[in-house]
């Protein structure tokens, strides 16, 4: 067994292994831990997969920011746990459904090599292993792939704006702060200087 | 250590051995490891001391001339003190937090470049390495602050979890800005880039060569990565995360002995981290700031730790001087200031260097 076979084996079975504790683990704050866990072991798998730009951005963008912000709000979620187990059972069938119309599409996926080999092979593109990953992607992110990126970058920005439009409630009669007001006052609009006599008083 | 190895190789049928000729490896991370932790004790030492200057105190001066074996009589009383674990933490998550901390800060050094070539692994997307492992420095805060199960660590736990997510947006963006300039991901590149073009190179008068690095030209993003590490490494005037003020000692309160000494560690460690991005985005890594012969005669390796100190020394007086800022107003600098500048910086950068055709072309592609 070679060396980067072993490590192979170890970031599957941990992945493997903390990703079926994200759904058994009883607290939802360790169960958020385990899927970040998760997401390192396949960034790991990335990494030895030679995809190391993805691998550092699933870490960058996932571990980094996405998960912070969701263990952020599982930590102020008060949940009660006996209400979680009622449902269990009711939704159980249309889980099991969602997993094993997911699990089909993955064999499909995966299988696809063995049913249709000419279809499978035509989307991918050789592997020019004197270029590096970054610039490999850059290449053909905005070459062949330009507007499909472009659209992608749209939709978010859609659900950027609608996720904003959506939360900002502008309430009057609040007192905000205006910085450029604060920053923009002169001493002769807000001061005055008194001379004041001794002993006399204003 | 090899018969250690020959074990294993045969229990597990895996050639440690084989690659255990690279054990000088080991050696050399060993080295890097003590080197560093000498390092921090002594700018620990330097902060305080600064912070005490400007206050017109003495600082630390008791053990050791000038105090300067204070940061090691500190750690012997961190270790043998009790380590106190609360009734009602959650006991694995409470120690792995400090452990978290100081590890991530520690494994961020394996990429820097240190002299030419001199980095534990040269590897081609470093730059990314190290945005990746100071993003994952918040889980320590945010777990630690949840596990006390107490109220202010809790505060000051969500505190961090925004204000570190925030600040990283506008630190990937500078990064990218100088990434344009560079063409390359490789932290070893970035250096030789900035010495081999520039303002210096431009005037004609090559050997001075601080003109060419990058702080002068991405001035502004020069001030906006300084302003950001601060408010990612959780340093005054941005440290809400513990504001003693408000928050007893935010995340860290619950913290004594050991623990505390990894979570203390870890924090100026990757503020030393942020410094040595600092030197090697903007302040050209190891070289020296005049190519001439009495300034090139000092070692890469003094010229990087120097600059490294001189960042500190920022950061230390912005420590000193700078009165707490209020969350709200560090949150809206970070999103309604600094991001809006760095995306357009990012926009112009990209503009200048495709007219003009500036720009490094020296990397391996």
């Amino acid at each position: 067994m070679s060396l980067p076979l072993f490590f192979f084996y170890v970031f599957s079975a941990i992945a493997v292994a903390s990703a079926f504790m994200v759904i058994s683990a009883r607290n939802p704050v360790h169960a958020v831990l385990f899927l970040i866990l998760t997401f390192v072991n396949a960034a790991g798998l990335f990494m030895l997969a030679g995809a190391e730009f993805l691998a550092l951005l699933l870490i960058v963008v996932y571990v980094g920011a996405v998960a912070v912000l969701f263990l952020f709000v599982v930590m102020m979620l008060d949940v009660d746990f006996a209400e979680l187990k009622s449902g269990l059972l009711q939704y159980a069938p249309v889980g099991i459904l969602v997993g094993v119309v997911l699990l089909l599409e993955l064999l499909l996926v995966a299988g696809s090599a063995f049913i249709s080999p000419e279809i499978a092979g035509g989307a991918a593109l050789p592997i020019d292993n004197t270029i590096q990953n970054t610039r490999a992607l850059g290449q053909v992110l905005y070459t062949r792939y330009v507007f499909l990126f472009q659209g992608a970058a749209a939709v978010l920005l859609v659900a950027m704006i609608g996720a904003i439009v959506l939360t900002l409630r502008h309430r009057p009669g609040i007192k905000r702060q205006s910085t450029a007001e604060q920053i923009g006052r002169k001493a002769s609009e807000t001061l005055k200087v008194v001379k004041v006599k001794s002993g006399q008083g204003l | 250590m090899d018969f250690l190895l020959a074990a294993l190789d045969y229990l597990l049928g895996i050639p440690f051995l084989g690659w255990g000729t690279q054990i000088g490896f080991v050696y050399k991370a060993l080295a890097l490891l003590v080197g560093l932790l000498i390092f921090t004790a002594f700018i620990l030492l330097g902060d305080r001391k600064v912070w005490a200057a400007v206050q017109l105190r003495r600082g630390p001066n008791v053990v050791g001339p000038f105090g300067l074996l204070q940061s090691f009589a500190d750690l012997l009383k961190f270790v043998f003190k009790e380590a106190i674990i609360p009734a009602g933490a959650d006991k694995v998550l409470f120690l792995l937090a400090p452990l978290i901390t100081a590890t991530l800060a520690l494994a961020g050094w394996a990429v820097v470049p240190v002299s030419d070539g001199w980095a534990m692994a040269n590897i081609n997307v470093g730059i990314l390495y190290l945005l990746a492992i100071s993003s994952l420095g918040v889980y320590g805060v945010i777990i630690g602050g949840w596990a006390s199960n107490s109220k202010y660590p809790f505060f000051g736990s969500i505190r961090a979890a925004a204000q570190m997510v925030s600040y990283e947006v506008s630190i990937g963006l500078v990064i990218i800005t100088v990434l344009l300039c560079v063409g390359s991901l490789n932290l070893n590149d970035i250096v030789i880039a900035q010495s081999e073009m520039g303002l210096a190179h431009a005037l004609g008068v090559p050997w001075l060569s601080f003109l060419n690095w990058f702080w002068l030209p991405l001035f502004p993003m020069f001030v906006v990565f300084y302003i950001s590490a601060l408010a990612e490494t959780n340093r005054p005037p941005f440290d809400f995360a513990e504001g003693e003020s408000e928050l007893v000692a935010g995340f860290m309160t619950e913290y004594s002995a050991t623990p505390y000494l990894l979570f203390m560690l870890g924090e100026y460690i990757s503020i030393l981290l942020m410094c040595a991005m600092t030197t090697i985005l903007f302040l050209g890594g190891w070289a020296a700031p005049i190519d001439l012969p009495p300034f090139t005669w000092i070692p890469g390796i003094i010229w990087f730790f120097i600059k490294v100190t001189l960042v500190f020394f920022m950061f230390a007086m912005a420590k000193a001087i700078v009165p707490r800022y209020r969350y709200d107003q560090l949150m809206r600098i970070g999103w309604k200031l600094f991001l809006p500048l760095s995306l357009i910086m990012v926009v112009i950068v990209a503009f200048v260097l495709q007219l003009t055709g500036w720009g490094w072309n020296g990397g391996v592609a």
